[in-house]
């Protein structure tokens, strides 16, 4: 290495990617989230190939490359498949740690619905039941469910 | 498929900050240090791919800050978002649609950015950007559901990390060379659970490059050649609830492929060592289980019969994998790297004995969503 | 050794400046479904998949694996590549050796944007270094406009010279039903648009745009039972050229990137005299004096002739080399679509489903992607079998 590199003094500038979003939720979310707000309803989407009921509500089934028209209710309580406590906290996190992910199977569901719980963390077991718990203000996002809470 | 081979490779150390260089100047040194290892010159070379991710980099085109760094004035270059394993496949196509050589070059650093953030936009920005899930949560996620599966205890995936973290102290590019015990890595903090933080990646800075060329090319170089036997990469679907987390049936598939191309047909008899990505510790068995070393649910058994470590049956991760240094995207490249030194002889203490053949795995998007493998050999 | 390849079907959304009713994965599937129409093929006959856009305008990393439920990509081979501007043109050649090194035989190529999710100059201003360029001299306008005001320097082409490009352009999208400016637009007008950086004025350059484009290419042997005519690749062709913004600065060079590419592109493609081989062009002009300056740098005509051989008609519909009969970037831009775009319409052109938008008797067709520092890309198209 060359000598005068040794005395460089290692500068950093600061920065940030700071670009506002708006997503468009689409037809089919957008039905979803209404529901989820206005009725306190979760709503999926059946495959009329496959037979998979899709939650939350899909437009097209990947699986079978065609686009769904059937909706279904789905109940607001279901069995946990996977679940994770959380340890470390971020502001990306819509709760302070320790609080947990859980992969939900909805009862009328086909596939595992992901969202938090936050109480009971020490009882938390794979298999047990689960229920929505909704928020009083509601704005159309998948945090009008605040988290699911053990039944 | 027509001959081709690694005929170059280079990594730089990888730590956990890098203050010294900048993305551009990390590429020009493995440039350099891959045409040296090849004994070729940046004019012999006619085809770049480069490797980075604008997420990760804090820049659009992220490319763009490295494209003199890996001599890709005047020549054919493109960049492919995602893990070093891709982009070397890429490299490979544009070498037998008669390319002469492809430097492909990868560099990430983690130093620079908020990996929660960042990962946290790999996932859907309508249902599930909100809950704050990113790459560490998920994959406890996926954790869960394979141990409670198949019955696994937190003690046998810690074993993954135990030895992976021992294999790294015989290679002098790994960040975390370490002597952990089982005990260690149980009592160590916990992160997600059931992942502790001894079941998880560091976060690295770092750059790596190969080089990869026809039958012609490969005849004039340096080093042995290594040869492409078989590749192949497949993706599952995107919800984390919509796939069997505990079943990696994307990498399953692409295994098949690749085998196919490479004709194995008992991977653990005609596989002699292989590096897959493992940024978390279950990771590796579940991965092993779908490249078919084992069945569903026996891979942590892989390490307590000795078969996966060094001086077993099927050494897994000489290099101290990614839990020793994880820096994202190169990493898979470092993959492919340390699998062509095996099969070159030159991995110096993290050499497996008369290894030929290699396996070298690696991923993209949420709990392995999209996986590519990779067969190389030095028989032709 | 390397296999022929051909484009055998091509699709597109109806491109519009929002697209409340999608998200990008739905508007990914449209494109997608629309070419595999086009090939009359299914999602299952397709090997692999090659996808790109920019991270920054939807703010989704990996779009690759989030993209599967449109793409079609479940259990399938995908891979994303991304270069900026030139990204669609970037994808369609990463397509192209996914076919022709022999590992696939159908492959799909997707490009896509929502322009309309994000701030679009705040996304695109973060491709400049952080340390060195971000501050000073960002975003695609101020680099165009400099490269403008030297070429008035140096050749005197005047404003309304550069705006008859963006008069033809709009003219052109009026008989494509996917172009998103379907407006005539007239010199008078975009010499009376808003200065937005001298001389570029807002009629001089291209809008922001959501939408979605996907071609399937095939490879020889297949190419012909799938289609009757297929656009078979002779050249693709690539140069990014410049790392820094600084190092672009000698700006009467022209675009060396351009010139480059056409020559390696030329050269596959066994072309000598471009404007009597070339029967249409699909360029990527993203602002009114490309369509000057950039068809010297490919050669349509010597340095400093451009305004007098679009003045002459050249290059509008019925003369001698129509460009971007589609209405091209100045009435299209889904910027990760736009330089797909560009090879799709070419490939339509070929294939002569152009309709009212059709050069009569396309035997070649170019198409360019402009984009990063001043790079390019370039595909050159043919329904003669290389």
């Amino acid at each position: 290495m060359t000598e005068w590199l040794k005395s460089v003094e290692p500068l950093t500038l600061k920065g940030q990617i700071a670009v506002p979003y708006t997503w468009w939720v689409g037809e089919t979310g957008g039905r979803f989230m209404a529901a989820l707000r206005d009725h306190r309803k979760i709503l999926g989407t059946k495959c009329s190939s496959c037979k998979t009921v899709y939650v939350p509500a899909r437009k097209s089934c990947g699986r079978c490359f065609i686009d769904m028209e059937e909706w279904v209710d789905i109940a607001d309580e279901g069995v946990i498949q996977a679940y994770t406590i959380v340890h470390y906290g971020h502001p990306v996190q819509p709760a302070k740690p320790p609080f947990a992910y859980a992969l939900i199977r909805l009862d009328g569901a086909d596939v595992g619905f992901l969202h938090v719980i936050k109480k009971d963390l020490d009882r938390i077991k794979n298999g047990l039941r689960v229920k929505a718990k909704f928020r009083a203000e509601r704005t159309g996002t998948i945090l009008d469910i605040d988290s699911f809470e053990l039944m | 498929m027509d001959k081709a081979a690694i005929v170059g490779v280079a990594q730089i150390k990888y730590e956990r900050r890098k203050k010294d260089q900048i993305f551009a100047d990390m590429v020009f040194d493995v440039t350099r240090e891959a045409l040296d290892d090849a004994g070729l010159t940046i004019h012999d070379v006619d085809n770049v791919v480069t490797v980075s991710n604008d997420f990760f980099d804090g820049r659009t085109i992220s490319g763009m800050a490295v494209g003199d760094a890996c001599g890709g004035q005047d020549k054919n270059i493109s960049t492919v978002s995602g893990d070093g394993t891709f982009g070397a496949f890429y490299g490979l196509m544009r070498v037998l649609s008669g390319y002469k050589a492809t430097i492909v070059v990868a560099h990430y650093k983690g130093s620079e950015g908020d990996i929660n953030i960042t990962t946290n936009g790999m996932f859907d920005p309508v249902f599930h950007r909100h809950l704050g899930i990113d790459a560490v949560s998920s994959a406890a996620l996926q954790a869960n559901a394979y141990m409670t599966r198949y019955g696994i205890r937190e003690e046998d995936i810690a074993q993954v990390s135990v030895k992976n973290h021992g294999n790294a102290k015989n290679n002098p590019f790994a960040q975390l060379p370490m002597d952990i015990t089982v005990n260690d890595v149980m009592k160590s903090r916990k992160i997600a659970e059931p992942l502790k933080l001894l079941d998880c990646c560091p976060i690295s800075d770092g750059a790596a490059a190969v080089i990869i060329a026809g039958e012609d090319i490969a005849a004039k170089c340096r080093k042995k050649p290594v040869w492409v036997r078989g590749v192949a990469h497949c993706c599952e679907e995107y919800f984390l609830g919509d796939r069997d987390l505990s079943n990696p049936v994307a990498l399953r598939e692409a295994a098949t492929r690749a085998y196919a191309m490479a004709g194995i047909r008992n991977p653990i008899e005609d596989i002699d060592v292989a590096e897959v990505l493992e940024p978390f510790s279950y990771m590796e068995p579940l991965w092993l289980e779908g490249l078919g070393f084992c069945e569903p649910g026996a891979g942590c058994s892989l390490i307590t019969k000795g078969i996966t470590v060094m001086g077993g049956k099927l050494p897994v991760n000489p290099s101290g994998g990614a839990l020793s240094a994880n820096p994202v995207l190169v990493a898979g490249l470092a993959r492919l790297i340390e699998a062509a030194l095996q099969v070159r002889g030159e991995a110096g203490a993290r050499q497996v004995k008369n290894a030929d053949t290699a396996l070298a795995q690696g991923f993209n998007g949420p709990c392995g969503q999209s996986h590519c493998v990779w067969i190389i050999s030095g028989t032709k | 050794m390397a296999r022929r390849v051909a484009i055998v079907g091509t699709g597109q959304t109806y491109h519009k400046s929002h697209r409340p009713d999608v998200t990008s994965r739905e508007m990914i599937k449209e494109a997608v479904s629309s070419a595999l129409a086009d090939a009359e093929l299914t999602i299952r006959d397709i090997d692999a998949i090659v996808i790109g856009n920019m991270d920054h305008f939807e703010s989704i990393n990996y779009v690759d694996t989030y993209s599967v439920e449109g793409s079609g990509g479940v259990m399938k081979p995908i891979m994303k590549v991304t270069t900026g501007g030139t990204t669609g043109a970037t994808v369609a050649i990463a397509a192209y050796y996914h076919v022709s090194s022999g590992f696939f035989d159908r492959v799909l190529a997707i490009g896509f944007e929502k322009n309309s999710e994000s701030d679009t100059t705040g996304a695109i201003i973060t491709c400049s270094d952080p340390v060195w360029d971000r501050f000073s001299y960002s975003g695609a306008i101020p680099s165009l406009a400099t490269e403008a005001t030297a070429y008035m320097e140096k050749y005197g082409a005047t404003q309304e010279d550069a705006a008859l490009i963006a008069e033809r352009d709009r003219g052109h999208a009026m008989n494509n039903p996917y172009a998103h400016l379907r407006r005539p637009l007239t010199v008078a007008d975009i010499m009376a648009s808003p200065m937005l950086a001298y001389p570029i004025k807002l009629g001089d350059i291209c809008p922001r745009s959501d939408g979605a484009c996907a071609i399937v290419l095939a490879a020889d042997g297949i190419a012909q039972k799938i289609t009757g005519k297929p656009a078979w690749f002779k050249a693709a062709a690539v140069r990014h050229t410049y790392t820094w913004f600084g190092d672009s600065t000698d700006y009467n060079k022209g675009l060396v990137s351009m010139q480059r590419a056409s020559k390696d592109a030329y050269a596959q493609a066994g072309i000598t005299k471009p404007v009597d081989e070339i029967d249409v062009a699909e360029l990527y002009l993203p602002y009114t004096w490309a369509g000057l300056k950039w068809i010297e740098d490919i050669g349509f005509c010597g340095p400093g002739e451009a305004s007098k051989f679009v003045g002459d008609g050249h290059t509008h519909m019925g003369g001698k080399l129509p460009i971007n009969p589609s209405g091209g970037v100045i009435s299209t831009n889904c910027i990760g679509a736009t330089a797909l775009l560009r090879v799709a319409e070419a490939a339509i052109q070929v294939m002569g489903k152009g309709d009212t938008r059709q050069v009569p008797d396309v035997r070649n067709a170019i198409a360019t992607g402009f984009g990063g520092c001043f790079w390019s890309d370039i595909v050159i198209l043919s329904s003669e079998r290389p």
